[in-house]
């Protein structure tokens, strides 16, 4: 019997020898988590793609382009505060991004209960973002804006507004429904059986994406 | 797919099978605290970016702000939530080098936008800011 560990490379040498020896690509990678990471590396693209679009008739518009800062203000107790909302729903997808590294943690230390709960906390966290961008479109759609409208300048505007968030907010829908899925199954045991919760960390990697493209959005989107 | 279960195959698998001890060593596994500290860090991040805009910081200083805190907050999502520091570099380039090609189109699309621009501004001999019709 060979020993599989004192085989193999490091460093550089390995990128060459995983890649170039006719056999598995991506040692020690679950094939789920390696296709996850590949299914993220498209959607990547896809966004990317939403974002270019968006720079592209932002920066070839002869109109000015409405101010996000004013656009996404709220005034809370008396207070005109800039761009708060957007603020609040950051903050909120960092914390269920935290939650979900936990839960990813927990799950390999075979605390059930403790998975189950931070999952569906996280969850939560991505319900309430939501809920919160359903406000904001109600407010901006309220104020006039349309695909191909608004009050405040450039009409490309509203049609890049309602195409990234609501594309980035179809992924957090459909996350909440993944997670509520995996918790649920993780609280059965499911797991337990196969000895494995590697399927956890899978569905963390989905979320902790919806938490990046979010970070190029605010940066691109709100801040610019 | 032809797949052969050699002895290499074989102990891979019993690894990844394992008994009950074993499944609890495998996979990405580190301390709690270090979630904490990037979770913290990605806190104050966050506060930084929107700071940028509260303050009003404009041109050059407000993009280079704004770029700085987005490329650190997203590396430590990357790296330490979705654990590619701790992956092997085959899996690491995979996913990190593609996504540089997106490179080339920003720069061409950016080359577009401004032709674009500057024909719109000739061909409808417009000035910055005023529409010709609503």
């Amino acid at each position: 019997m060979t020993d599989h560990a004192a085989q193999e490379s490091q460093g550089l040498q390995s990128l060459v020898d995983d890649w170039s020896t006719d056999q598995e690509t991506f040692k020690r990678v679950h094939w789920g988590k390696a296709m996850m990471w590949i299914f993220l590396l498209s959607d990547t693209f896809i966004f990317s793609c939403f974002l270019t679009s968006y720079m592209t008739v932002r920066s070839s518009t002869t109109m000015p382009w409405p101010n996000p800062s004013e656009v996404f203000a709220l005034t809370i107790a008396g207070q005109h505060i800039p761009l708060i909302l957007i603020a609040i729903m950051t903050f909120i997808l960092i914390s269920s991004s935290g939650t979900m590294a936990l839960a990813v943690n927990y799950g390999y230390r075979h605390d059930r209960r403790t998975t189950a709960l931070l999952m569906y906390a996280t969850a939560l966290f991505g319900v309430t973002f939501v809920s919160m961008q359903a406000f904001e479109w109600t407010k901006l759609i309220l104020e006039g804006v349309r695909p191909w409208q608004n009050p405040w300048g450039a009409p490309q505007f509203g049609s890049c507004f309602f195409m990234i968030t609501g594309f980035h907010g179809l992924h957090v829908s459909i996350g909440v429904i993944y997670l509520s899925t995996i918790a649920t199954k993780v609280l059965r045991g499911d797991f337990e059986r196969k000895g494995n919760y590697e399927v956890v960390e899978i569905a963390g990697l989905y979320w902790h994406f919806v938490d990046l493209v979010w970070v190029f959005i605010f940066a691109f989107f709100y801040l610019w | 797919m032809a797949h052969e279960m050699t002895e290499v195959d074989t102990q891979h698998a019993l690894a990844q099978t394992g008994d009950g001890q074993n499944a609890s060593k495998q996979g990405q596994q580190h301390p709690l605290g270090i979630y904490f500290a990037i979770w913290g860090l990605l806190f104050v991040l966050s506060t930084f970016s929107y700071l940028v805009d509260y303050f009003h910081f404009v041109g050059f200083t407000r993009w280079a702000l704004i770029l700085t805190f987005m490329w650190l907050k997203a590396g430590l999502i990357v790296a330490v939530f979705m654990h590619m520091r701790w992956e092997r570099l085959a899996l690491m380039y995979a996913i990190l080098i593609p996504p540089l090609l997106l490179a080339v189109l920003v720069g061409l699309m950016s080359i577009e936008a401004d032709y674009t621009y500057w024909t719109r501004i000739l061909f409808f001999g417009l000035l910055s800011g005023q529409p010709s019709h609503g």
